[in-house]
């Protein structure tokens, strides 16, 4: 069942669109902002909500990377790997997150307080290398700057 | 020198406040818009001002507008969409605007809506750029409460809406017709074309879609003119200023607004101050990813649409990325195929499978176990992917810094398949 709070927000963005169905990838956000990702549960819901298969929603949100079909952690790294963190080292900052908090690209820590991902270039260029923490954007980043920034998070 | 664009963008890069920008100026092109243009009026007046798409294809704005149907058996409603998906790697000119001159692009939306009569637009936006989202929230209210948007915008008639989309991610929800999938809440597959947006986009109606930068050029071309519009421009053909950026290994990276047509040169060696200390300039693409290098020998080509396709690339976003002598080239373009590989949407097969192919070959040759029949490869795939081959431009665009790469660093690709290491390791 969505919550109150989920299908107000649905409906929020519904009164924008013409069609029920266009309103699939806010209502997949809305319930993983929620929910913290998008479980089989919660495509039931949504279908049902919206009128549409749960099938019709997987095939959506399989589509897009910012939609999570899989539980993350607390908090989400996303590194730039795109090609002008590339040229200013993002590799350096990747290992050094690596070795950080032990887990590579893809994995959450044990104690399910991140996850680590890469992400398309963030359209801070002129500030690269850089990496977002949920919606929290780091720029101009090197290695020595990591401990300072995940003092933030502990 | 004018610098329609940032003129109004504050040292800190805070917005100005409605009330402020008006003071300088702003929201004057919309109420003459609506007192003195007639929409059409307003489309021959931006398609002669010579106003080129920003977003990378340089296509003339103004023309693109008078495909619209109008008159009053024109299907409705109409849409004016901005794309503020801003995801070609090394761009980042978009972000500027959307943080630092809202108001200025919601003067664009306006203007462009009115220009078609739109009667409803969207703001496609990132879902990285919370900074922008926040910024043009508090501007889209103040516009709202000013009546710049809603019902009969000061007294003309003119009715707007406008709303902002949050992207779920995924680089080719910036293609045109893949973004109106992804606003009617579909996977962001590409369409055919024709038909073309113009005449059936969005649910079907006439759609304009227009990057955000070239719709934050409508205002001054409806303030000052075309003549002005002309002479700000150091290009023969293309009017107006650009936003040229820099990112790489450079002393100073940025982002400036300057007359279109200023050379490579004057970018890099000036504004970006020239190379870090110790490095030489090896090459760069002018315009984001999927543009083809250029080198040396084209640093004092204009960057306009025209010269730079003379020279076999394309201006594509302005924004240039500079590789340096002791960065490897073959790494670098591994990064880009290994972006364009995983972001191809997979409705095409030669994209779809070529692409990770590229990639594949890419890697081999870059951790010394490639061969020389794959720079064969390599080109063959150039020449598959390439225009006409593909459902869309993601996979031309791809090929672009291979094919250009494979002409102008030949040597060391062939220096990693001799050596069977990467020399620059
Ligand atoms: C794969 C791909 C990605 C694109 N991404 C963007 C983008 O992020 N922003 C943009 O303005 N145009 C992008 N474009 C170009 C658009 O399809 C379209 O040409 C443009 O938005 C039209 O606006 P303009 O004429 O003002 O440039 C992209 C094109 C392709 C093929
Ligand atoms: S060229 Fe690539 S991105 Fe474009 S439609 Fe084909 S598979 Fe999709």
């Amino acid at each position: 069942m969505l919550s109150p709070e989920e299908k107000h927000e649905i409906d929020e963005e519904l009164k924008h669109l013409p069609y029920k169905e266009s309103a699939a990838i806010d209502a997949l956000k809305i319930v993983q902002n929620h929910r913290g990702w998008v479980t089989d549960e919660a495509l039931d819901d949504v279908g049902e909500y919206l009128d549409m298969s749960p099938d019709a929603l997987d095939s959506i949100a399989t589509f897009y990377n910012l939609i999570f079909r899989k539980p993350v952690g607390e908090h989400v790294i996303r590194i730039c790997d795109s090609v002008s963190c590339y040229l200013t080292g993002y590799e350096n900052l990747r290992d050094a997150i690596t070795k950080k908090l032990g887990i590579k690209l893809g994995g959450t820590t044990e104690d399910n307080k991140f996850t680590f991902l890469p992400i398309q270039c963030l359209g801070t260029c002129d500030h690269a290398p850089a990496m977002m923490i949920d919606d929290e954007l780091y720029r101009d980043l090197t290695p020595e700057k990591l401990d300072e920034i995940f003092a933030q998070y502990k | 020198m004018d610098r329609p664009l940032t003129h109004h963008i504050q040292p800190d890069k805070q917005p100005l406040s409605l009330k402020k920008y008006e003071k300088q100026g702003g929201y004057q092109a919309v109420q003459k818009a609506l007192r003195d243009f007639d929409p059409v009026d307003l489309q021959n007046h931006v398609k002669e001002a010579g106003l080129k798409g920003r977003g990378g294809a340089g296509f003339n704005t103004g023309l693109k507008w008078s495909f619209v149907p109008m008159g009053d058996d024109a299907p409705r409603p109409k849409y004016l969409v901005a794309n503020a998906d801003e995801m070609e790697p090394g761009t980042f000119k978009d972000r500027l605007l959307m943080e630092s001159n809202p108001h200025l692009f919601l003067e664009g939306i306006i203007l462009s809506a009115y220009a078609i009569g739109a009667e409803k637009s969207y703001i496609f936006l990132r879902w990285a750029y919370h900074l922008s989202k926040k910024n043009l929230e508090k501007a889209i209210a103040g516009a709202y409460e000013n009546n710049y948007l809603g019902e009969n915008i000061q007294g003309s008639g003119f009715n707007l809406d406008l709303h902002i989309h949050i992207s779920a991610g995924r680089y080719i929800c910036g293609e045109e017709t893949a973004l109106l999938n992804a606003l009617e809440g579909k996977r962001a597959n590409p369409r055919a074309k024709p038909p073309f947006p113009q005449t059936s986009g969005l649910w079907g109606k006439p759609t304009i879609v227009q990057n955000v930068e070239t719709l934050a050029n409508v205002p001054g071309i409806v303030n000052n003119g075309i003549n002005w519009y002309k002479d700000i421009s150091n290009s023969e053909e293309d009017g107006g200023t650009k936003l040229y950026g820099v990112s790489g290994k450079v002393k100073n990276p940025g982002l400036w607004e300057l007359p279109m047509g200023t050379t490579s040169r004057e970018i890099i060696e000036e504004h970006a101050g020239g190379m870090q200390d110790g490095l030489k300039l090896n090459g760069w693409l002018p315009g984001g990813a999927s543009t083809d290098f250029m080198v040396e020998e084209h640093l004092d080509v204009p960057m306009d649409y025209g010269s730079v396709m003379e020279i076999g690339s394309r201006l594509g976003t302005g924004t240039m990325i500079v590789l340096d002598d002791q960065t490897c080239p073959v790494g670098m373009i591994e990064n880009l195929e290994h972006f364009f590989a995983q972001e191809s949407c997979g409705w095409c097969t030669p994209c779809r499978d070529g692409l990770p192919w590229t990639e594949k070959i890419l890697h081999a040759i870059e951790h010394g176990e490639g061969k020389m029949e794959d720079l064969d490869q390599l080109a063959r795939h150039s020449k598959w992917l390439g225009p006409g081959k593909t459902y869309c431009a993601l996979a031309p665009g791809a090929v672009e810094p291979l094919q250009s790469g494979l002409k102008y660093f030949r040597e060391d690709f062939e220096r990693h398949i001799n050596e069977q290491r990467c020399p620059w390791s």
